[in-house]
């Protein structure tokens, strides 16, 4: 990400100090991570120590400082989902990914996560791969879903 | 559009929208809240569009895509106006059929109404399904009457009328004594005298003061505050802005969880229309009274959900909560006075003025006036947001309204309060629900989740769950929450795994007495609260997974083994094809056997096994029985009449 | 600024308006554990050591003294049964993490903490935050800083700034109760090598 593009979303958010998490919200819904070049730039224009922007990058769920797998699942883990056997669904999805949540895997395909609640409780245990949901998962279901994205 | 100028003008302007507004006029709504969503309303809604036109009724009919009707388990929903009739579980598919026999004929499709589970019954009217019958819906029941785009659809139903009898029949002292005479108290938590915090915002001698939306609803579960801002932005919008005239506050903020994209949309459209036509911004209304919203984003963290961390967040930093030793509401956000409310809090607000505050109080109980909005979920047979008197009984939300506990299983104990709540058991579900009925059985209101739970759910590992999303969550600044918490996670997941041991309930006491007197904020305070009300009603289930090494609701996996009862294994070789470990060994016509070594205890098995056999058992706390020998493994064939 | 008189201990004491009551008792000569408390800096109320029992109207409640003001006629009680037990659970949950600090020893002495009770985990930091807030407060150079939340927190030296900043100063070093910042600080430099 170029430093224009950066200080364009900075002027866009009047270049204050307590918009802070604003820009970084809209640098990595852009970029969908945090590279620390720009941690730098939107540390200097906005006159806030790096150490701050280091601990809010790191502080909320947002935010990432390690690049994206080209899927993004989010398990969700909410009360609703877990009395459903949420867990087991993620355990499948650890299994089959190799992966744990907050990490990627090393060919950049899959990134999990776990979210609190996406509000579809109806639904639960749901699963949500790039933005589309998937309900009433049981772990068989969860495998096969899986399989469509490459 | 041009600005309104006066409540002369705001009531042409009103006339004039329903004026062009025919009531007989077919309009078909359809539920397109973030649930619905989920469950394919967009795919619906597109055909909806396309049909129409096909139909040669472009015009003849229209639609209206509202936000949330609150039956989640039923969405997507239609309702086709003017008659009312109500269809469930929409498919693309079904539309073609809704068009042609009920927009063109007039005619009801059966098979997409309501059925009774119990007598067959078919309900074709909103009002009489049990759903909605027991509900008392005021904040939320104009979700189903607006389009959330259209500031038109909300004037139309009389918004704004409660501004613009605040700003011009009312002192600011007159709509704060309302407020406080209705005695509202805070939907998202604590329940906390709205007007009383106003009060003290409005005498602080700063003369900057603020108004905040909390739209950060963190509970797991809960989802009432997203269906609103969602639903029906201007109604937020336009308690707010009373607010802010009550108190002498010029600038507000609402703080929305990222997490939740359509709220932001809509409520961000919202504020644009509502400035355009002069709701909004400098002389409002021609008021002479000034008042800006920003919207503010949430970056992910369930502790500036908690007043002074949410502030702290608005100021760009990190969400730490700080030391509440002096009010936010008298210094808050960049140390003014602030007044924070939650969304169903701020919701409330114009129907107290329009109605009246002995109209309010009519509603609900002595102490806990009005309704609350719940998100009722987990183990029920009608999941999805109930609005509800305060102090009906547990018993009537969860039977009459959610219908029950679903396949057949018995009822165990719902949790209310998000983490910092406790579980309820049976024995307390004709305990009337308002703030402090809840309070008193070790539980709290919260922002209003509900999560049923039945007998296959384990409390320690509720406990256990809770905390591990506290540990989480936990802002880690203050020891007896960040440590404390970690310390509690790691005894009870030992208990939930098998290695508990004598003296671990004694300890998780003494940390839960550390957190709760010593943290620095509500939320560490509260962190023990989900343990000592389980440990509370459900000593019991504790007791066993520490001395039996038992889970009685066959839930803790290291504590349960997957067995296959040879008597009633018909060798379908289904569990067999499906489990990812190949721990089954099996063939045909043989007995399955489960090789517990292999096994992962992922619960593959008992959910694919057909349930006419029901083969797969859970067993705990005894040794898994030997395997069938060999020569007894052929299957014997359960006969048919039984 | 108008003259507070309340009750620390059974003793009458005068304070500022404005003070709170951990200021109060030790103008006075009052002791109160602290650990991420320093006179340079602002309060910070994040190790709770410092609690005490306040009657504020009758109501008794519990309260960090370095934050919470001083009020006419309040009676603070710096040492009490549950005073006590909260102290010792919070050294106890500290030992795990650097059990062989001098500090903590000396106040486990005192409350009679246990530096066993609970698994060890020795990261050291016990994020007291001093270094941190001295860094930024009185430095103004802000070279270390928190990253991460809840139990994954830590401290963490930003390479750039550290190497140009810190090697002459160090200032922070003495302040840690755990000594565990050097080790944070020498692994840093470690690992960077200054850009040419």
């Amino acid at each position: 990400m170029d430093n224009a593009r950066i200080d364009k979303i900075i002027e866009k958010h009047h270049g204050e100090a307590s918009s802070l998490i604003q820009v970084l919200l809209d640098i990595q819904s852009e970029h969908h991570w945090l590279p620390k070049a720009a941690l730098k730039r939107v540390s200097e224009k906005l006159r806030v120590p790096l150490t701050q922007i280091q601990h809010i990058a790191t502080f909320y769920k947002a935010f990432s400082l390690v690049p994206k797998g080209r899927h993004e699942v989010h398990v969700c883990v909410g009360t609703a989902c877990h009395v459903r056997g949420a867990s087991r669904i993620l355990d499948t999805l650890q299994e089959l990914t190799g992966i744990k949540p907050g990490e990627t895997d090393l060919e950049l395909k899959f990134s999990l996560e776990t979210v609190n609640c996406l509000g579809c409780c109806a639904l639960g245990p749901v699963l949500e791969i790039d933005g589309k949901t998937h309900g009433k998962m049981t772990t068989a279901e969860t495998a096969d879903v899986l399989k469509n994205y490459q | 559009m041009s600005q309104i100028h006066s409540p002369a003008e705001l009531e042409a302007f009103r006339k004039g929208i329903l004026s062009q507004r025919d009531p007989k006029k077919p309009c078909i709504t359809l539920c397109s809240g973030s649930a619905c969503q989920a469950s394919g309303s967009a795919e619906v809604a597109l055909n909806l569009e396309a049909e129409i036109q096909k139909q040669g009724l472009s015009g003849a009919v229209d639609i209206r895509r509202t936000g949330c009707h609150g039956y989640c388990e039923r969405g997507p929903i239609i309702i086709s106006n003017p008659e009312g009739i109500c269809y469930f579980n929409i498919s693309p598919d079904d539309v073609p059929e809704i068009v042609t026999k009920t927009v063109k004929e007039k005619k009801i499709v059966e098979r997409l109404l309501y059925t009774e589970p119990e007598t067959g019954e078919k309900i074709t009217h909103e009002d009489e399904i049990p759903f909605y019958k027991h509900q008392e819906r005021l904040v939320f029941g104009d979700n189903v009457k607006i389009d959330p785009k259209s500031i038109e659809d909300y004037l139309a139903i009389g918004g704004y009328a409660a501004l613009a009898k605040a700003l011009f029949g009312m002192s600011a002292e007159q709509v704060l004594e309302e407020v406080q005479k209705s005695n509202l108290r805070g939907r998202g938590g604590g329940g906390f005298p709205a007007g009383r915090k106003w009060e003290g915002s409005r005498s602080a001698p700063e003369p900057i003061k603020y108004v905040i939306v909390n739209a950060d609803e963190g509970d797991p579960g809960a989802y009432m505050d997203r269906s609103l801002l969602e639903g029906n932005p201007h109604s937020i919008l336009e308690g707010l802005t009373i607010g802010a005239y009550a108190i002498g506050a010029h600038e507000g903020f609402i703080y929305v969880r990222q997490e939740y994209p359509l709220a932001v949309e809509n409520v961000n459209r919202a504020i644009r229309k509502a400035e355009e036509l002069g709701f909004l911004g400098k002389n409002i209304l021609g008021s002479g009274f000034d008042f800006t919203v920003t919207v503010h984003q949430g970056a992910g963290a369930f502790v500036c959900g908690e007043s002074t961390a949410l502030m702290t967040a608005l100021e760009g930093r990190v969400g730490e909560p700080r030391p509440k030793y002096i009010r936010s509401n008298i210094k808050g956000l960049w140390d003014r006075p602030s007044v924070l409310n939650n969304v169903e809090t701020w919701a409330n607000v114009p129907l107290i003025i329009n109605n009246g505050a002995d109209w309010f109080t009519r509603f609900g109980t002595e102490k806990s006036s009005g309704t609350k909005i719940f998100a009722l979920v987990g183990k029920i047979n009608n999941t999805g947001l109930v609005e509800v008197p305060m102090g009906i009984t547990l018993r009537d939300i969860i039977y009459k309204i959610g219908g029950g506990i679903p396949g057949g299983k018995k009822f165990k104990a719902v949790q209310t309060g998000g983490p910092s709540g406790g579980c309820i058991p049976e024995a307390l579900l004709d305990l009337g629900v308002d703030f402090d009925e809840l309070a008193k059985a070790g539980s709290m209101m919260g922002s209003g989740g509900m999560i049923v739970m039945d007998e296959d759910t384990c409390m320690v590992d509720v406990a256990r769950y809770f905390i591990d999303f506290l540990a989480d969550e936990s802002c880690g600044k203050c020891v007896p929450c960040r440590e404390g918490t970690r310390q509690m996670l790691k005894i009870l997941t030992n208990i939930t795994e098998g290695r508990g041991k004598e003296g671990d309930i004694e300890l998780l006491e003494e940390l839960s007495e550390t957190a709760k007197e010593a943290a620095l904020c509500a939320l560490g305070k509260s962190a023990p609260n989900s343990f000592l009300s389980t440990l509370h009603y459900f000593r019991d289930e504790y007791e066993a997974h520490i001395k039996e090494k038992r889970c009685p609701a066959l839930s803790c996996k290291e504590l349960i083994a997957f067995y296959i009862d040879p008597e009633k294994c018909q060798g379908c070789g289904s569990c067999l094809r499906k489990c990812p470990a190949e721990a089954i060994i099996g063939g045909k016509k043989l007995i399955h056997i489960i090789d517990q070594d292999k096994c992962t205890k992922c619960g593959t098995c008992f959910e694919v096994c057909p349930t006419k056999f029901a083969a797969v058992t859970k067993i705990s706390g005894v040794p898994v029985p030997a395997p069938v020998p060999e020569a007894e493994r052929t299957v014997i064939k359960q006969s048919k009449e039984k | 600024m108008s003259e507070i008189i309340f009750e620390i201990d059974g003793k009458e004491v005068k304070a500022k308006a404005g003070m709170t009551i951990l200021e109060a008792a030790r103008s006075v000569g009052i002791k109160i554990p602290t650990l991420c408390h320093h006179e340079a800096l602002e309060p910070f109320g994040s190790c709770r050591l410092c609690t005490v029992e306040v009657d504020v109207r009758s109501w008794t409640s519990l309260v960090a003294s370095c934050v919470y003001p001083v009020a006419q006629n309040i009676v603070v009680r710096t040492r009490s049964a549950k005073v006590d037990r909260i102290r010792k659970m919070i050294l106890e949950l500290y030992l795990a993490h650097a059990p062989d600090s001098f500090e903590l020893q000396d106040m486990a002495q005192e409350y009679g903490a246990d530096k066993n009770r609970f698994e060890k985990e020795a990261s050291f930091c016990i994020h007291c935050g001093l270094c941190v807030r001295y860094c930024n407060e009185v430095k103004q150079k802000n070279a270390v800083g928190f990253v991460d939340r809840g139990s994954r927190k830590e401290i963490c030296f930003i390479p750039e700034i550290a190497a140009q900043e810190c090697w002459d100063c160090k200032e922070c070093f003495p302040l840690c109760p755990t000594e565990a910042l050097q080790a944070a600080f020498v692994l840093s430099q470690a690992l960077y090598t200054p850009q040419k």
